[in-house]
């Protein structure tokens, strides 16, 4: 009711319900979630009143979703952390027997520890980050101590996404871009369990709905979004894109595609040389200066691919003078996806798709992007300098997540999404696919991965970047891998995440070589955020033949008592959301929208009353410690005195900081500026976020359009003004292929296997190719492809504390299909055994007409060790609720080793899974594999038997006696 | 004035942030607090006011599944009200809103057995009756920003799915979107006549796509390439 004239008036004399007097509204930032709402809290006595979403905020706009409206029930957690704990002399790492220490204390331990390494080997430290908001922090604190082994968890997360984004079109999926909710006609959802944007899906989908725009979810399984949608696709786990590229042949058969956008804004009429055998195949014709070159049709001559007043030939095959043979890129698209390999026909059964429905949906965008085209007259440069006064939008958009990044197919899959978005010229137009400030970059954005690992000396540049070519990769002289993770090495070259879940496996190998110090931030790696669980806690307590750990030195900071505290040495408790400063960069994951840069902070809600701290302050409190370069004067004196001081004063470049908006002395500059030393206090008096709107000239095309490529230039946010040519065809891939074949000048793989992975999976192309494992798996041995969703109301391992999510799910089941599980024997809530090649497991079955019939899945991060996260031991979690990540192994079944990651990118490919079911005996109830209950630790809070919330005496409504008398109560 | 939801089906994806919006604001609120037991032990319980139930139904050619959120429907014949002993469940004249005094309530359940959506729960530990109270502590409190005396679950929705109004007020926002999407009854042959409405899934949208002609296949030697400047 957003009109005056309904707003209810005041009808009688209720009560005071609110002590207004009393209560204070703070303005702050949701971290129930990874989506990063503004938030309007109202706190009384020392405790919040309520959450609510502010309504100005740009990422959610007032609305706020089931965990984000669950935020008391964190804050009153039993499972907080209190006090730093040192596991004491004499105990067994994983019994929990703690010391409580001070703080001064925990940080002389550890600074003394890191002191140590950083003199002698930095890289001995290995620093990895979990659901964390402050990359550009811990980034940029491991390479000022000096260590190439940090990444966060993208790894395990989202890198195909990412990096095929980059690698494309330089933005992506989720964080990077978005769908033109306000525009879209048609929008195609591949993958996406119920977050992964929370609450802008949401309002996105509503619009979809209300303006009658058709919504497609591809999804082997029909919750949460996918039941909403006007068509749901059970997909086939891993087949996307195999479907994608159906889609394209769809598209190219009947030249359904958008050949102007293809040929201004893509490499496809750039030429590629065609010498099979030679050193390059494959890679682009170019000119004297470097640059790919076109066929102008018009001076019927090759020419600069950049040069702006040319026709370029989109599909033909020219010779050179010097007597080569080149085609353009599309001509290759064309030769490889008309295949009849890549025919509806051919691919229905594979995907679980009929072949009429996947021609009938190709046409469908077709029709919608060519047929119903938008057009926004606002006039606009384009980077040759030319002006026109409008843009033409194709409105069919997409969003793509987990279920295409998970597998190790899913950097291919997700570079065939963006091939369909190209030649639908939907990528950043009208009702397209949206970059979302600081993206677009260019392709890819240009920072290559530190290598130098030096003894106390910062890296020259940030741990992790973006490889074009063999000689960007971290291996030495022997092809072996210089990182603990073995990102960039050759069995995972464009690895821009890292790969935390390769980690502590790799360290007790001691491959590529030991580590000193595992220090985790908010990473589950003891649990729920490892593959092969049960092994890797044993691999956590693993001892050398000295007795020594493997790991000598575990450190995690976390907030709450999560499985991996207790495999912990050092224990450094943060504080929750509520209680800290924080900022959420556009240096780090941005929180943009398409049409404005923003970013945003948090601030101290309630005191925290526990011996806790922020792991930003302890970043920077062990950065002056240890002497780290930018935290320390030429004297030795520390620059920043807190985390406060540090954001306003550290400037990544000149006048670009943490945090963009009301820079300059007197905070009247924005995007760039001096520090201002009152930026906290303008944060705050702005609602806790900043919004820096773009003009309407610059909202699309930005791949292309001068003004905006001059202006993020100037904001320090891409390095040239030169046009961002989407690449859909890869010569970097390319690049590796050749080095895989033996045809490389430079540097090649030194094992036969990797070298085979890189001619078979480097293609420049997308490809579908069946997910690793199960290429190596006996046919029909696991009939099911086996995967993990999240639900809508909880967030990783963290919401089963929460008091409130809790009681909605505290046991996740294994879905499965119901007429293939009766046609198996299995009944509702039976128990059944999951078997893969890497163990079994118990679980308990429930089944549903809405799930792929060869598809069985759960929730994931329900299940938990008994005694963690302030629950009882008889905990519906531990007792009843399961992981499959002990199914999933982290090494290939018949490469041991080989990770089981995606091979360019090396993304856990956590969702490769294939199990066998089997029903369980009558006797066999509960979950299994059972895990000792974790002893109490000291001083987390009494979790409490029941709870009777409210932060004031409730005032009730009281009916009057003359209103029982005249209506009675008694029938 | 007759107070009351409209719950739109299509759009309910089924997050759960209208159950616990509903849950911390009436925790504090007049009717709270809202207990849970066993918060965290074996089968956790507790009051609430507002539950999504997800569920599939069958439809043809394929079955569908549902996002249903219930809470009170504030029913013009309340039987929740007729068999209270002490007065305690009462409706109210002015704007229809179904409350409990909690402390006329002795928690014998009646109320919640003649309720036939189940919308009421008896608090386990004060062992009186809660329910949904329209938010009756917000949609009148001039303390608050105008835009935002709504009861709690609608003004967090992130689909838009729950609007609140006044139903006597043809030109409210639930009237409207009620005439305009077919609201519906909950079960109106039991006879309650409740005030919330639901609005149903829309019909699936269709694209109409032009007949593609069936030419000869299409070869990428008989490719013309067509005059662009880049």
């Amino acid at each position: 009711m957003s009109s005056t004239e309904h707003v209810i008036k005041a009808s009688d004399d209720l009560p005071q319900f609110e002590n207004h007097d009393q209560q204070e509204v703070k303005y702050s930032t949701c971290y129930m979630c990874a989506c990063r709402c503004g938030i309007k809290v109202t706190v009384e006595n020392d405790q919040v009143r309520f959450i609510q979403g502010n309504p100005n905020h740009p990422v959610n706009k007032g609305v706020l979703c089931g965990k984000g409206n669950a935020g008391i029930m964190k804050q009153n957690s039993p499972a907080k952390l209190r006090v730093p704990l040192l596991r004491k002399a004499g105990s067994e790492r994983g019994a929990a027997e703690f010391e409580e220490i001070s703080w001064d204390r925990a940080l002389d331990i550890l600074t003394e520890r890191l002191q140590r390494i950083r003199e002698t080997d930095p890289k001995k430290l290995a620093f990895f980050t979990g659901r964390d908001q402050m990359q550009a922090l811990t980034g940029l604190w491991a390479s000022q101590f000096g260590t190439i082994n940090w990444a966060a968890h993208g790894g395990f997360c989202s890198v195909n996404m990412a990096a095929a984004g980059l690698y494309t079109t330089g933005h992506s999926f989720w964080e990077f871009g978005e769908p033109d909710w306000d525009n879209t006609k048609y929008f195609m959802m591949w993958g996406v369990a119920e977050d992964h944007a929370s609450n802008p899906i949401k309002i996105g989908l509503e619009k979809l709905k209300r303006r009658g725009a058709k919504f497609v979810a591809i999804n082997p399984v029909r919750t949460g979004y996918q039941a909403i949608a006007d068509e749901w696709v059970s997909i086939k786990p891993g087949t996307d894109g195999l479907l994608a590229l159906a889609f394209v042949h769809v598209l190219l058969k009947h030249r359904l595609i958008d050949e102007e956008f293809l040929v201004r804004y893509t490499n496809a009429p750039q030429l590629v040389v065609h010498a099979p055998g030679s050193s390059e195949h494959g890679l682009l014709l170019r000119s004297e200066d470097g640059r790919p070159v076109v066929w102008d049709m018009v001076g019927e001559q090759f020419t600069g691919a950049h040069d702006p007043d040319v026709s370029p030939a989109l599909v033909g095959e020219y010779q050179t003078p010097d007597g080569r043979t080149v085609h353009t890129a599309m001509r290759l698209i064309l030769d490889k996806y008309l295949q009849p390999e890549y025919s509806p026909g051919q691919v229905a059964e594979r995907c679980g798709v009929a072949a009429e429905d996947i021609e009938r949906m190709a046409l469908e965008m077709a029709q919608v992007a060519f047929q119903e085209s938008i057009r926004i007259d606002v006039e606009w440069t384009d980077w040759a300098g030319r002006t026109h006064d409008h843009f033409i939008g194709r409105p069919v958009s997409m969003h793509a997540m987990r279920g295409v990044s998970a597998h190790s197919n899913g950097f291919q899959s997700c570079r065939a999404l963006h091939l369909l978005q190209a030649l639908l010229g939907s990528i950043d137009c009208p009702g397209g696919h949206l970059a979302k400030p600081p993206y677009p970059k260019h392709i890819p954005p240009h920072i290559k991965p530190a290598r130098t690992n030096q003894p106390n000396t910062a890296l020259e540049s940030p741990p992790l970047g973006f490889p074009t070519c063999p000689e960007d990769l971290l291996v030495d002289d022997q092809g072996k891998a210089l990182r603990i993770d073995k990102a960039y090495s050759w069995d995972a070259p464009l690895a821009s995440h890292g790969m935390m879940h390769m980690v502590i496996h790799n360290a007790v190998k001691g491959d590529p070589y030991p580590i000193d110090t595992l220090m985790l931030f908010m990473a589950n790696m003891a649990w729920n955020s490892s593959m092969n669980t049960a092994q890797t806690m044993e691999m956590l307590r693993a001892k050398d033949d000295n007795g020594e750990y493997k790991i000598p030195f575990i450190v995690s900071c976390d907030a709450f008592h999560s499985e991996t505290v207790n495999y912990s040495d050092l224990v450094l408790p943060d504080t929750t959301y509520l209680e800290r400063y924080d900022t959420i960069s556009m240096l780090d994951r941005p929180i943009s929208e398409p049409h404005a840069a923003c970013d945003a902070i948090r601030q101290p809600i309630l005191d925290a009353g526990r011996d806790v701290r922020a792991w930003q302050e302890v970043m920077v409190e062990l950065g002056g410690r240890l002497g780290l370069p930018i935290f320390i004067n030429e004297d030795g004196s520390r620059v920043y005195k807190d985390y406060k001081d540090f954001i306003v004063n550290y400037e990544k470049a000149p006048g670009i900081g943490f945090l963009a908006g009301w820079r300059g002395k007197n905070g009247d500059e924005h995007l760039v500026g001096e520090p201002n030393p009152e930026q906290w206090e303008t944060y705050i008096d702005h609602e806790c976020f900043f919004e820096y709107k773009l003009p309407e000239n610059m909202r699309y095309l930005r791949h292309a359009n001068r003004d905006y490529l001059e202006f993020a230039q100037r904001a320090g946010w891409v390095g040239s003004t030169e046009q961002i040519v989407i690449e859909l065809y890869s010569e970097t891939l390319q690049t590796f292929r050749l080095a895989g074949e033996g045809l490389y000048a430079g540097p090649k793989p030194p094992l036969a296997p990797q070298a085979e992975r890189l001619a078979t999976y480097f293609d420049p192309l997308p490809f579908y190719y069946t997910p690793l494992e199960q290429q190596q798996l006996e046919a029909g041995e696991y009939p099911f492809y086996a995967i993990n969703q999240r639900p809508m109301h909880m967030y990783h391992s963290w919401d089963s504390q929460n008091a409130w999510l809790r009681q909605i799910t505290a046991q996740n089941y294994l879905y499965m299909n119901r007429a293939q599980a009766e046609a198996m024997g299995i009944a509702d809530l039976s128990w059944v055994w999951l078997r893969s090649h890497n163990g079994r497991i118990r679980v308990q079955a429930k089944l549903m007409d809405g799930v792929q019939a060869d598809t069985v899945w759960t929730w994931n991060a329900i299940g938990k060790q008994a005694g963690a996260w302030g629950l009882s031991d008889d905990a519906n979690e531990s007792s009843q609720g399961f992981l499959m990540n002990h199914l999933i192994s982290q090494s290939l079944p018949e490469q041991a080793s080989q990770s089981n990651s995606d091979p360019i990118t090396g993304q856990a490919a956590w969702y490769d899974l294939k199990v066998a079911i089997t029903p369980a005996a009558a006797h066999e109830q509960g979950s299994w594999p059972e895990f000792v209950a974790l002893p109490p630790l000291q001083l987390a809070q009494r979790a409490a038997d029941e709870i009777s919330y409210s932060s004031h005496d409730n005032v009730n409504l009281v009916r009057s006696n003359a209103d029982i008398l005249r209506k009675g109560g008694l029938s | 004035m007759r107070l009351g939801l409209v719950i739109d089906l299509d759009t309910c994806v089924g997050c759960h942030g209208c159950a616990t919006a509903c849950k911390q604001w009436n925790t504090s609120g007049t009717i709270g607090p809202l207990s849970d037991t066993a918060p965290y032990g074996k089968d956790p319980d507790g009051a609430w006011l507002n539950r999504i139930r997800t569920f599939e139904v069958e439809e043809q050619p394929v079955s569908k599944t549902v996002h249903f959120p219930m809470s009170c429907l504030h029913c013009e014949k309340a039987d929740c009200v007729t068999v209270c002993p002490t007065g305690a469940s009462y409706k109210r004249d002015e704007d229809g809103i179904v409350l409990v005094d909690q402390d006329k309530c002795m928690g014998c359940n009646l109320c919640a057995w003649a309720c036939p959506y189940g919308a009421r729960e008896l608090d386990p530990v004060q062992g009186v009756m809660k329910k949904c109270t329209l938010c009756v502590d917000r949609i009148y409190d001039e303390n608050l920003p105008e835009a935002e005396r709504k009861p709690a679950c609608v003004l967090t929705c992130p689909t838009s799915s729950r609007l609140f109004g006044d139903f006597d007020d043809p030109n409210s926002e639930v009237s409207q979107a009620v005439r305009a999407r077919d609201g519906q009854d909950l079960m109106p042959e039991l006879g309650y006549a409740p005030t919330n409405q639901y609005l149903p899934p829309r019909q699936p949208v269709e694209v109409s796509v032009h007949a593609v002609e069936e030419e000869q296949p299409f070869t990428v030697k008989g490719w013309i390439n067509k005059m662009i400047a880049r």
